[in-house]
């Protein structure tokens, strides 16, 4: 597998502002992220997620070391538009990043702007709109839909672009339990069926669970990289920073602590059903 | 409350008056105005009347809601003509203490009011019958030659749009920050004008605090959707005139070429006096 994105020992530094002090929010951070994984990244508040998340397609230019975008630094002006393309991003807020009043019109934005032609735009946005679920709502008013409804839009709206990654910086993080249910099994079938590269940015533990690898970042640092079972064994470390395990690790630790002798490290719902199953079968 | 703010209506259809290209309707509101305008007889006002009473007809809005449109300027139409009826100079035909109606006032005050309601009424029209992104888009079109003196076009129908897409979201917020104040025991429906404009100071200034906010995060987001103005960019809908469109716009450019023509030589006086 080739190499989607790579930083090498990267730093952002946030400058001094009224009332608040100057702040290293990364603090070198090397990583390379490979072309059709799905990586999730968690932290506290403050760890260096989003400016993490930000510096992918060049929103924010890192202060020192570069980052790649396939093969591409990020801090060159002419490849700017070309590395936009290919890493799209979904922010946290979705009212706050749909540009037209009409579900078809937003989508077609950034197709319009990268100057693709008129026949070209109807079939992307109605591809986009049907891999999200969302094919039947094309002549819609955005803000008569669920929260949901519109985060799935935004991720139509990259995917017009026709992006080799997508990176959701807390896209899931203003949404009811439903809405985000929506919007991960969205995420799943892009991942699966076009093989896009998943960078999902959140504080919310049983998200990693669909995930290849997880990322941990503490004081804009890598604490832990590995795959969810190999990080979520590591409970003590995570509470350390601040982080909590999914509900199913913490299931596991507290039947092992009353006596079960379970593995502790099943993620998923369905594996961790099957490991108490198979530890009260002994 | 904040739901009834209805700016520029849409009222959805398949008339022709929906499927003429915004740029038509655009200009034929225009070529209307100038109609108007120039009409000085009442055979001028009867026949725009006529024109929009037909207008109205194909676009099968409902006639009730074009009046409805008049209600917010009634206070204007009522002040004009009032002012026209009592303070215009000429042959008088009632006077009583200081007040004198004349009969040019009387003539005044009846064109200046009927040429309000249908210049609103028009313009209503076009606002009821298309939909807010095709009129953005007919008058970025029509103002593209302006590009050529460094006018923004693309810019300012890029803020249309965009203003237009939040007017909805920020009433929502209005209400929620309404809400919010009202619990805390802001009082916004008592008092004088004056009291009652202070109490919205603590709505106003939380409103615009996250209108900045958006206003930052759409910006950024726009960016990520590789926005860089308006060069080179394509369109999911393209605008393209038809048959209809050319016909519309032959018979409206006939009538203000006619209405204007025929009151500089004095074709409806000859009219009245034919008539007598």
């Amino acid at each position: 597998m080739s190499t989607m994105l790579k930083t090498e020992n990267i730093a952002f530094f946030y400058p001094a502002r009224e009332g608040e002090e100057a702040r290293l929010a990364l603090n070198g951070v090397t990583l390379a992220i490979e072309r059709g994984s799905f990586v999730v990244v968690l932290g506290h508040n403050g760890s260096g997620k989003s400016t993490l998340a930000k510096t992918f397609n060049a929103v924010l230019l890192p202060t020192g070391g570069t980052v790649y975008v396939d093969g591409m630094d990020t801090a060159d002006e002419q490849l700017l538009l070309e590395i936009r393309r290919r890493v799209g991003m979904v922010f946290q807020n979705p009212d706050n990043q749909i540009v037209a009043n009409v579900v078809e019109e937003d989508v077609a934005f950034a197709p319009e702007n990268l100057g693709v032609p008129t026949e070209e735009i109807r079939r992307r946005v109605d591809d986009a709109l049907a891999a999200v679920g969302m094919a039947k709502y094309v002549r819609h008013a955005p803000h008569l839909l669920s929260g949901g409804q519109k985060q799935r839009i935004a991720i139509a709206g990259v995917l017009a672009m026709q992006p080799d990654c997508i990176v959701l910086d807390e896209a899931t993080a203003m949404l009811d339990p439903i809405g985000r249910r929506e919007v991960l099994a969205a995420i799943e079938t892009l991942h699966r069926d076009k093989g896009i590269t998943v960078i999902l940015i959140t504080h919310h533990m049983n998200e990693a669970e669909h995930a290849d690898r997880v990322l941990v970042l503490n004081d804009g640092k890598l604490a832990m990289d590995g795959t969810p079972r190999e990080v979520f064994s590591r409970a003590d470390e995570l509470g350390a920073i601040g982080l909590a395990v999914p509900d199913t690790v913490a299931l596991l630790r507290a039947l092992r602590e009353g006596g079960l002798d379970v593995a502790t490290d099943a993620v998923t719902v369905e594996a961790c059903s099957e490991e108490i199953a198979r530890a009260l079968a002994h | 409350m904040l739901k009834d703010i209805t700016l520029g209506q849409f009222f959805p259809g398949n008339t022709l008056a929906h499927r003429l290209d915004p740029r038509t309707k655009l200009l034929v509101t225009v070529l209307y105005i100038v109609a108007l305008f120039s009409a000085r007889s009442l055979w001028g006002y009867a026949l725009l009347a006529l024109v929009l009473a037909i207008s109205v007809r194909v676009s099968r809005v409902k006639l009730r809601s074009l009046l409805r449109g008049l209600k917010p300027v009634l206070f204007i139409i009522a002040f004009t003509a009032i002012l026209n009826l009592f303070y215009t100079p000429g042959r008088t035909l009632v006077s009583f203490w200081t007040l004198r109606i004349t009969y040019e006032g009387m003539r005044t005050a009846v064109t200046m009011m009927l040429r309000i309601m249908l210049l609103i009424m028009g313009t209503f029209l076009l606002t009821y019958t298309t939909s807010p992104i095709r009129l953005t888009d007919g008058m970025e079109s029509l103002l593209s030659p302006l590009k050529r003196i460094k006018l923004p076009v693309h810019e300012l129908a890029m803020m249309m749009s965009i203003s237009l897409r939040f007017i909805p979201t920020l009433i929502e917020e209005t209400d929620k920050i309404m809400s919010a104040q009202k619990a805390r025991g802001a009082d916004f429906e008592s008092g004088n004008l004056f009291h009652r404009a202070k109490a919205l100071i603590p709505m106003l200034v939380p409103l615009f605090i996250s209108a900045f906010r958006r206003a930052d995060e759409l910006a950024t987001a726009m960016e990520c959707r590789c926005y860089h103005g308006g060069e080179g960019r394509t369109k999911l809908n393209v605008l393209r005139y038809e048959a209809r469109d050319y016909l519309v716009l032959a018979f409206f450019l006939a009538l203000a070429v006619g209405i204007v023509a025929s009151e500089k030589l004095g074709v409806p006086a000859r009219l009245s006096a034919l008539l007598v």
